[in-house]
């Protein structure tokens, strides 16, 4: 039986996938960094430890998982880059749609979501900063899964 | 950080400062360009009058794995606005990375009235200076472009090889990691696009950011001196090849010394190691 698919995350790509113009995806994406908020200090301040920094990301960004009651992860997220806009995108559609999804559904979460948000045209390097946002995502619901 | 004409740069005309820019930017005789890795950023806000160049959408043949052909490029240069006689400022995020890809390839089509911002957007940004989203239109230009010339300053896959057989110099402008190959062993993060990892044989590793201060700017001569000859043995004597992974961190580093530190022959593996790395039977070194 495949694993179920964040909910959240469903909507959220059925939103981007309304806005085939490339300019309004990328308007939308603008919009979503701009609801970026970083780490509150209780979970974390500078300097960041480097076992949470991002790997491949070359926008510094740094991700923490918190266990919640209910079992469900809440994900907090840096980005040191200033001008890492993409990134700090990426981590606002991360927060909104795995944050109190079901662990089972964000650990089964593909590297190639990305594309769904950000379309095809972005180059390698950028690929692999925000592919390594979403596996570290996917880690932390793994290790929470096997009791880690 | 010292004026640019103070810091001893083979040719100090190619780089222009923020404050340059800033008093230049009703110039008609000139072309304001933007170029970035991240998508999202031009779009956010970009210097008032500058156009942007997408490296995927406006540099690179949709289909084949190659740069736009000489109509592509005409066809590029029409578009925004850019006559034969043209001074195109270059700029843009990372340290002016994707910046000088763009000036790499306008290189191979020979347009020469070309610069980059000092310092890129970084420095722009941090001075506070004005940024805008309006997405500003020119006339089209009637631009003549000569076919690319792949011969001077491109390398390609066999050159490569013979210049490895030959003890040449090759520059690997990434990271440590991808360097040493270990990059490629992460359980649980996506690969680098390449079946084998390390670095082609002899290369020596020097990221292509060590060619920056924090502010974005470059070092001067002299600093950059002292990274690539005294520590690295590199000298303007020799042909050196440049190579990253899709050849565009190392078109920063072939501008570092073909512009700044006056190398005559100098070349940017476009393949890099994308292509190397997935080749059969090529050699390949691994660790650091």
């Amino acid at each position: 039986m495949s694993a179920p698919y964040p909910e959240k995350l469903r909507q959220l790509e059925e939103l981007f996938a309304l806005m085939p113009d490339r300019g309004d995806r990328l308007d939308l994406l603008i919009s979503t960094a701009e609801r970026f908020r970083e780490v509150p200090p209780e979970i974390a301040r500078r300097p960041f430890p480097e076992d949470r920094k991002v790997p491949a990301c070359e926008s510094e960004a740094y991700l923490w998982a918190r266990r919640r009651d209910d079992g469900t992860l809440k994900f907090y997220f840096a980005v040191e880059n200033p001008q890492g806009i993409s990134a700090k995108a990426m981590a606002v559609i991360l927060d909104d749609a795995l944050s109190g999804a079901p662990l089972e559904a964000v650990a089964a979460v593909p590297d190639d979501v990305i594309y769904k948000f950000f379309g095809n045209e972005l180059s390698m390097g950028k690929s692999m900063g925000l592919m390594g946002m979403v596996a570290m995502a996917r880690s932390s619901a793994r290790r929470a899964l096997a009791g880690a | 950080m010292t004026a640019i004409s103070q810091r001893g740069y083979a040719n100090p005309g190619v780089l222009v400062s923020t404050d340059w820019v800033a008093a230049h930017l009703n110039d008609p005789d000139l072309r304001i360009v933007e170029s970035n890795e991240d998508p999202l950023v031009y779009r956010a806000g970009h210097l008032p009058g500058a156009v942007e160049v997408d490296w995927a959408r406006d540099l690179n043949d949709p289909v084949r794995r190659d740069y736009l052909d000489r109509a592509g490029f005409e066809g590029l240069m029409r578009r925004i606005g850019v006559e034969n006689d043209t001074t195109v400022v270059f700029y843009g995020d990372k340290n002016n990375w994707w910046a000088c890809y763009a000036f790499w390839v306008f290189q191979l089509f020979g347009h020469r009235r070309a610069k980059v911002m000092d310092g890129g957007r970084l420095k722009w940004e941090q001075e506070g200076r004005e940024l805008t989203r309006e997405v500003p239109s020119y006339p089209p230009s009637s631009y003549r472009a000569p076919d690319r010339d792949d011969s001077t300053i491109r390398a390609f896959r066999d050159r490569v090889l013979a210049h490895v057989e030959a003890g040449g110099d090759l520059v690997d402008v990434r990271s440590p990691q991808e360097f040493s190959g270990e990059l490629l062993h992460m359980p649980d993060y996506p690969n680098e696009g390449a079946l084998r990892g390390g670095h082609i044989p002899g290369a020596r590793s020097v990221p292509w950011g060590r060619a920056v201060n924090e502010d974005g700017t470059f070092k001067s001569a002299a600093e950059l001196r002292a990274i690539y000859e005294q520590e690295q043995g590199l000298s303007p004597e020799r042909e050196v090849i440049a190579y990253c992974r899709i050849g565009e961190r190392s078109s920063h580093t072939w501008f570092v010394l073909t512009h700044l530190l006056g190398y005559p022959k100098v070349r940017n593996y476009d393949g890099s190691w994308t292509e190397w790395g997935n080749l059969v039977g090529v050699p390949i070194e691994k660790g650091r």
